[in-house]
C-alpha cells in the first residue's frame, strides 16, 4: 500500500471549484482512522488490508472500477455491513478515537452519528414531511412545533423546500429521481449526523440534478464531514478535497482460492491523485486508459 | 424533398406468420380462462340470490329464535346463527391474526436462518395442508370433551385453520419489501423492532390485510369443525363462552338437507347472509388499508 502518499502538504490546493487547503491531518480533525482493515464475505475477501484516514468539513472521495470495494469500504465506516450476515471485518476503524468494531458498540448508536444516502433513490412510503420527520422521531422526538422546524430547515439545506413546501403531505414516492435524492438527503440530515457517507448518489441522475446535488454537497461541507463513493472522476475532482483510488488486485497464482480482492492504491489530497499520481495503476486509471 | 421522397419507409407492422399466430392463440385463451372462471362464480351470485334474496327481512336477520325445520321461513329467523358467526370468527380473528402476523414477521426479519424459523415455516406449510375437520376433532379431543360445547372451541377451531394461513401471507408480503427501504431506516438509527414496525409493516400492510380477510372469509364458510365443537342450538346464546353456539355455516348444512321447503329457504337466506357479511368486510378492510396506503405511489 502507497502509504507515503497520504503525505499532503497544508500550501496544495484543492482543485477547481474549491479553493480551501485541506484540512491539516491533526488527530484532532480526524474522523475515521481505519487500521489494516479487511472485509470478507463468506469465504470471499472483499477487500484486503486498507488503511486510511478522514479528515473532519472535509468531503473524501472513493474511486476505482467496479467490484474493486469501495461501497464494501464505505459501508463498514457506519457498520452497515452488519446487516449482511456473511459479512465479517478484520482489522479496526476508529472514529473518533473509539473503535467501530468493539464488542459493546451499538450500530443503531453509529449510525445515528453517521447517515448514510444510498445508491437509488429510497424514499419511505409515506409523506414528503413524515420521510424527513422519521429520524427525529425514532430518536424521541414528538413536538410538532420542533419537528416542523427540522423539516424545513433540513428541505432547506437539501435545496429541495421550494419545490415541495406547498405539498408536504404528498407522497415522498411522487418526486422526480433527483428530487427524491434530495429528500434522501434531508431526511439523512434531518437527525443532524456528524458525517454523511454516500454511496454513488448520483447514479441514478442527470447532469442537471447531479450538478445540484454537488452544489449542496458543497453548501453543507462546513458543518458535515463527508464521504463519497463515485465511478464519475469529474465528480470526485469537482467535489472532493480528498480522493482514495481502490482497485482490484488479481491472484494470478494456480488453485488460490480467493483469486480477487479490492485494494487501496493511493490516497491523497484529490489534486496531487489526478495531477500527479504517484502509482502506475492509479495514473492509468485517472487518464483513462483503463477502468 | 427529392432525398426524402427517394426514402423507403420502414415496415413496423407485426410480422406475420407463427409468432402472430402464438400470439393470437395466447390471447384467445386468456379470455377463455377468464371466462371460464367467472362463469362459476356469475352463477353462485345469481343462484344465491336468486333462492335467498325472498328471505331476506329484519325480522330473518334479527329473530333470536331459529324455528323448527318444518315452519316456513317467515318464521322466526336465524338471528343466533348471524351472531354465532360474527363472535365465533371474530373471536378466532383476535387470535389468529395478531399471533400470525407476529409469526410471519419473525420468520421473515428476525429468524433468518435459525433453525426455529425453518420449523415454524415448515409447520406452517403442513397446517395449510390439513383438511378442516381435522381441526375440529383436534379441538374435541383436547377441548370439548374436558369443557364441553361453546363457541369458544369453534372460535380455537376456526383460529388453527386461520393461523398458517396467515403466517404464511404475512411472510410473503414481508418478504416483497424492498431491502433498500430496511436500510434506510438502519442508516437512521433506527433499532431492528423499529425498523419493523415503522417501515417494514406499514409498507406491506395491504398485503397482510389482503391474507388475513381470506382467512377470515375462509373461516367464517367452515362447517366441518364447527360440528364438533359448537355443537348447536336453536336460541340466542351471546355466551361465547360456554353452551352450545350456532353459526350461519352449520344453519345452511342443517337446513339444506332437509326436506321442506321453508328450511331450503332459510338455508339460502342464510348464504346469502354469510356472503353479504364477508362482502361488507372486505370493503371495510379495503377502506381502512386505502387510508394507511395512501402513500404508496
Amino acid at each position: 500500500m502507497e502509504q507515503q502518499d497520504q503525505q499532503v502538504t497544508a500550501k496544495l490546493q484543492v482543485p477547481q471549484t474549491t479553493t480551501a487547503p485541506v484540512t491539516p491531518e491533526t488527530e484532532a480533525n480526524k474522523v475515521f482512522d481505519a487500521k489494516n482493515l479487511s472485509i470478507y464475505y463468506g469465504s470471499f475477501r472483499a477487500v484486503t488490508d486498507v488503511s486510511l484516514s478522514i479528515y473532519q468539513n472535509e468531503i473524501t472521495a472513493f474511486i476505482g472500477p467496479s467490484g474493486c470495494g469501495k461501497t464494501t469500504v464505505l459501508r463498514t465506516l457506519n457498520r452497515m455491513n452488519d446487516l449482511i450476515p456473511s459479512a465479517r471485518v478484520d482489522g479496526d476503524v476508529h472514529y473518533r478515537g473509539a473503535s467501530l468494531y468493539h464488542k459493546d458498540v451499538s450500530p443503531t448508536a453509529v449510525r445515528r452519528r453517521i447517515g448514510m444516502v444510498f445508491q437509488k433513490p429510497n424514499p419511505f412510503p409515506k409523506s414528503i414531511y413524515e420521510n424527513v420527520a422519521y429520524g427525529p422521531r425514532i430518536n424521541g422526538l414528538r413536538k410538532k412545533g420542533h419537528l416542523d422546524e427540522i423539516v424545513e430547515r433540513s428541505l432547506r439545506q437539501a435545496a429541495l423546500w421550494d419545490e415541495v413546501k406547498d405539498r408536504l403531505n404528498k407522497s415522498g414516492l411522487g418526486l422526480s429521481g433527483g428530487q427524491a435524492q434530495r429528500l434522501c438527503i434531508a431526511r439523512t440530515l434531518a437527525v443532524e449526523p456528524d458525517v454523511v457517507l454516500m454511496d454513488e448518489p448520483c447514479s441514478a441522475l442527470d447532469p442537471i440534478a447531479t450538478g445540484r446535488i454537488e452544489d449542496l454537497m458543497h453548501e453543507i461541507k462546513s458543518q458535515y464531514t463527508i464521504v463519497i463513493v463515485t465511478h464519475n472522476m469529474q465528480q470526485a475532482t469537482r467535489v472532493s478535497d480528498r480522493t482514495a483510488f481502490f482497485s482490484v488486485l488479481r491472484n494470478e497464482k494456480p488453485g488460490a482460492s480467493d483469486t480477487r480482492t479490492g485494494v487501496l492504491v493511493e490516497y491523497g489530497a484529490t489534486q496531487q491523485i489526478f495531477e500527479d499520481p504517484h502509482d502506475s495503476r492509479t495514473q492509468a486509471y485517472v487518464t483513462g486508459r483503463i477502468g | 424533398m427529392a432525398i426524402a421522397s427517394e426514402q423507403q419507409t420502414v415496415d413496423l407492422r407485426e410480422p406475420s406468420g407463427w409468432r402472430r399466430t402464438k400470439n393470437q392463440i395466447a390471447t384467445v385463451g386468456m379470455w377463455i380462462a377468464f371466462v371460464v372462471m367467472l362463469v362459476p362464480l356469475g352463477f353462485v351470485l345469481v343462484t344465491v340470490i336468486g333462492k335467498g334474496a325472498s328471505a331476506i327481512t329484519w325480522q330473518f336477520l334479527t329473530n333470536s329464535n331459529i324455528p323448527i325445520n318444518v315452519l316456513p321461513v317467515n318464521y322466526g329467523g336465524v338471528g343466533p346463527a348471524v351472531i354465532g358467526t360474527l363472535e365465533i370468527t371474530g373471536f378466532a380473528a383476535l387470535m389468529a391474526i395478531p399471533l400470525g402476523v407476529l409469526g410471519g414477521v419473525y420468520i421473515n426479519e428476525y429468524g433468518g436462518n435459525h433453525v426455529l424459523a425453518r420449523i415454524i415455516n415448515f409447520f406452517a406449510d403442513v397446517m395449510t395442508g390439513v383438511p378442516s375437520i381435522i381441526m375440529g376433532l383436534f379441538i374435541y379431543t383436547i377441548w370439548v370433551l374436558h369443557f364441553g360445547y361453546s363457541g369458544l372451541a369453534g372460535a380455537f377451531a376456526l383460529g388453527c385453520l386461520m393461523l398458517p394461513i396467515v403466517i404464511r401471507s404475512t411472510y410473503e408480503m414481508l418478504r416483497l419489501v424492498p431491502d433498500s427501504l430496511r436500510e434506510a431506516s438502519y442508516a437512521l438509527g433506527a433499532t431492528k423492532a423499529r425498523v419493523t414496525v415503522t417501515v417494514v409493516l406499514p409498507a406491506a400492510l395491504g398485503g397482510i390485510v389482503s391474507g388475513a380477510l381470506l382467512a377470515v372469509a375462509r373461516a367464517a364458510g367452515e362447517t366441518a369443525p364447527l360440528i364438533f365443537t359448537i355443537l348447536t342450538t336453536q336460541s340466542l346464546n351471546s355466551n361465547l363462552f360456554s353452551g352450545a353456539n350456532t353459526a350461519l355455516s352449520t344453519l345452511i348444512f342443517q337446513n339444506a338437507t332437509q326436506p321442506y321447503t321453508g328450511a331450503q329457504a332459510r338455508a339460502w337466506g342464510s348464504a346469502l347472509t354469510l356472503i353479504a357479511i364477508a362482502f361488507i368486510l372486505m370493503i371495510v378492510a379495503r377502506l381502512v388499508t386505502a387510508r394507511f396506503a395512501r402513500y404508496d405511489h
